[in-house]
């Protein structure tokens, strides 16, 4: 948490000596809290200040990355509660589990299936980031091999889960270069667990069933030189997790409690159902992800690998994740509905989001094809659009310029929003098409192209 | 180091709405709902701070609903034209505790039915099932306020709730559900001013508080379910900090936003899974995604979806 300017003032020489360019030591302190000042301005602050300093200045919860190069993900450091209050920065990282009891053919085929979990919405790649080998066979050799084919034959983080340190060494020994996730270290394990990711200089994750336990066991994993720690509640019900996840957010946001300060990692399915290879309930495991992208775990791992139970998932991190002071905007271009020819209609509307789906849903609910321009509005809806002026004559007229609507259609014809009316003689004289004033709602769309337009 | 406390202060809570009235309170209802009563944030404190547990709605139309995708339409072809059998077949093979009654057939634009008709399917369902009704309005403002006082008057003493009065078209229905005692849906287009406004203007007609229920507009899963996720959020966080004109349970209209998806309806779309699973995975996360945010009742359409969110409900509520 911050520290006020009285708090900093206490830690200063007191000397006032201004030598960084203020008349006191407390206005330097005031400017610090402010942050429009730095520490090294003052040439005769103490070690122990700097210390204490930085420690307050520090992000509550700490920032994790794992993987490399183009791989590389990093999860944690996010500052509220709600997304309203700021936003989420890191997006909820979605893994897929592979059982090393898979082998061979089999074995090839699950990895690619999990490769393949790549889509595109609105313009954006989604995607699996990450695969989470599991040891459930028992064997370290054959976990090793499992995580050293993996790393061949995927371009993804790897997360290694087992809870035995003879066979995380074993997999770190093939592995290190790709820095994976160390899942998990339980209280037994602390210490051997520790040593591995210290030596590897890979993350690990803290395993415990109480978040007083974990808060124990990330305070003893820090001792023995681990800085990079994710916290695992696995084991508890899927409520509970819920709940202490919550908890942990809290504690570490509103309480500064350092010993919770990290992302977390929960997997959908108990651990006795966990097979990696083996799909229990798809839609099940879809609600419990989509539960824990938006309350608070910063890493998901599945077992499913069906499309349309990872397409939700992905969907729900990109608009739980999204900056709700930046509008989400379509791109500006003409967006074909059905299959239109040059006797379509054509029409506008704005490039914010909501506006752009609303009309689309409702020109496809028409079954009419017809070509949708939107014109760029900085993400805002037609009235807001009108009233700001950047929804006017000339920006329309330049819309259909760029996207050489000429081209698409024979007609000279074009639709426009019915609170947009008031525009039609300027638009009719900067563009010399025929406008034709649309239903304000469009819910109202589709009675009105096909009873006013195929009329006309 | 020694874990600390969490102490919210939070002074207000979620207000209790219950639907339905039987026998006992002059109704024919053989269930009742109550819903809201949250004293803290989804998953904040202890179980004992949490909400009632929420419903879901299965939603029946009034008339054969002519743009359904065959995903979901495969379902219910069989009692398309009958919505008392469509109520039962929701009630008794899909589980549904609730039913709301959509009346889309008396739009202007669709089929333009008449009040006769709408009071007429009022009944038939009414005598089909015996758990609680929700009675929604088309959204055409002059043929709602022509026909859902009828509709209302045709449930009287059934304690229903009933939708929607909207900032610019609220006292037709406000004053018949105050008559007829019904619960009210207030309805606001995914902004949360004009949502405290059409409380307070509904309220200052006399209807009581803690019988409404909120509807702030809904997006589905990729069509804005970020702005109506705020929303619900930031209402829960004004009921909590003692704003009593915003301290109502909502409802969300799940079915119909998660069915207009492309993802959902969509036949061919490689890559995305086949077609019969996608509909109800869509359905499903979108409610998924709003009760994290805190909605009280969730209207749903595919009995796969409902299945689903109800196994989560039951997980995330079992008593220990």
């Amino acid at each position: 948490m911050a520290l006020t300017g009285l708090q900093i003032f206490k830690l200063l020489p007191k000397t006032n000596c201004k030598k960084c360019g203020m008349p006191t030591c407390l206005a330097f302190a005031m400017q610090l809290a402010q942050k429009r000042a730095k520490l090294e301005d003052c040439p005769d602050v103490s070690e122990e200040a700097k210390e204490q300093l930085a420690a307050a200045a520090a992000p509550p919860m700490q920032l994790v990355t794992f993987g490399t190069g183009e791989a590389q993900v990093q999860v944690g450091q996010e500052t509220v509660m709600f997304r309203h209050e700021e936003k989420f920065h890191n997006p909820t990282i979605v893994a897929v589990t592979v059982s090393d009891k898979l082998t061979g053919e089999d074995l090839k085929k699950r990895i690619e299936s999990v490769n393949s979990l790549q889509f595109e919405r609105v313009g954006t790649k989604l995607g699996v980031k990450a695969i989470a080998v599991i040891n459930d066979s028992g064997s370290d050799d054959a976990f090793a091999e499992a995580c050293a084919t993996i790393k061949g034959a995927s371009d993804l983080a790897l997360i290694l889960v087992t809870e035995s340190p003879e066979a995380m060494a074993a997999a770190v020994g093939k592995t290190a270069d790709a820095v994976p996730l160390l899942a998990q270290a339980a209280p037994d394990t602390a210490e051997a667990m520790a040593k591995i990711a210290k030596e590897s200089s890979c993350p690990l994750v803290a395993k415990a069933e109480s978040i007083e336990t974990l808060s124990e066991l990330t305070e003893k994993i820090k001792a023995e030189g681990v800085e990079d720690i994710v916290l695992s509640l696995d084991g508890l019900s899927f409520r509970d997790q819920l709940f202490n996840l919550s908890r942990m957010r809290a504690l570490s946001l509103k309480k500064v409690f350092r010993p919770l300060g990290y992302p977390s990692l929960s997997f959908v399915a108990d651990p006795a159902s966990r097979r990696g290879g083996v799909d229990s309930d798809s839609d099940q495991q879809a609600a419990m992800a989509v539960s824990l992208i938006c309350k608070y775990s910063s890493i998901v791992v599945v077992d499913t690998v069906e499309p349309s139970a990872l397409l939700p998932m992905l969907t729900a991190i990109m608009n739980i994740f999204s900056d709700p002071q930046i509008p989400v905007q379509v791109e500006p271009k003409v967006y074909p509905i059905g299959e239109p020819d040059e006797k379509s209609p054509l029409m506008f509307t704005t490039n914010f989001s909501l506006t752009y789906y609303t009309v689309e849903s409702d020109v496809e609910a028409s079954r009419i094809p017809s070509y949708i321009l939107v014109v760029d509005t900085e993400g805002t809806s037609v009235l807001t659009a009108y009233s700001g002026d950047k929804l006017n004559e000339k920006t329309v007229a330049d819309a259909m310029a760029k996207a050489n609507v000429e081209s698409l259609v024979k007609h000279r014809k074009l639709i426009i929003p019915g609170y947009v009316a008031v525009m039609s003689g300027k638009l009719e004289e900067a563009t010399n098409w025929e406008v034709m004033v649309g239903p304000r709602e469009c819910s109202m769309l589709p009675k009105y192209l096909q009873e006013v337009w195929r009329k006309d | 180091m020694a874990v600390p406390e969490i102490a919210e202060s939070f002074t207000g809570s979620v207000s209790r709405v219950t639907i339905g009235a039987t026998k006992d309170s002059g109704g024919t209802r053989t269930s009742t709902v109550t819903v809201g009563g949250a004293r803290n944030v989804v998953y904040g404190g202890s179980m004992e701070e949490t909400s009632e547990k929420p419903v879901i709605a299965m939603d029946v139309l009034d008339s054969r609903p002519e743009d359904w995708p065959d995903a979901l339409a495969e379902a219910y072809k069989d009692v398309f034209d009958s919505p008392g059998d469509w109520a039962k077949k929701c009630v008794e093979e899909f589980g549904a505790e609730l039913i709301c009654l959509k009346f889309e057939g008396i739009h202007p634009d669709k089929k333009d039915l008449d009040a006769s008709h709408a009071v007429k399917i009022t009944e038939e369902v009414a005598k089909a099932v015996g758990v609680p009704l929700v009675l929604w309005g088309c959204g055409n403002d002059e043929k709602d306020n022509q026909v859902m006082p009828k509709v209302s008057g045709a449930a009287k003493g059934e304690n229903c709730l009933i939708g929607t009065a909207k900032e610019d078209n609220y006292k037709a229905l406000t004053a018949i559900a105050l008559a007829d005692g019904h619960n009210l849906i207030t309805h606001a287009p995914l902004d949360i001013n004009i949502a405290k406004q059409v409380n307070i203007l509904v309220s200052d007609m006399g209807f009581p508080l803690e019988r409404i229920v909120t509807f702030q507009a809904t997006g589905a899963l990729g069509y804005g379910i970020e702005y109506a996720y705020s929303i619900q959020e930031r209402q829960r966080l004004a009921a909590l900090g003692g704003d009593k004109m915003m301290a109502m349970p909502a409802i969300c209209d799940v079915g119909y936003e998660s069915w207009r998806a492309k993802e959902a309806k969509l036949v061919d779309a490689p890559g995305w899974g086949a077609a019969g699973d996608r509909g109800p995975m869509w359905e499903a996360t979108t409610a998924i995604c709003l009760l994290q945010a805190g909605v009280d009742i969730i209207r749903m359409r595919h009995p796969r979806a409902a299945a689903t969110v109800k196994n989560f409900i039951n997980q995330i509520r079992k008593k220990d």
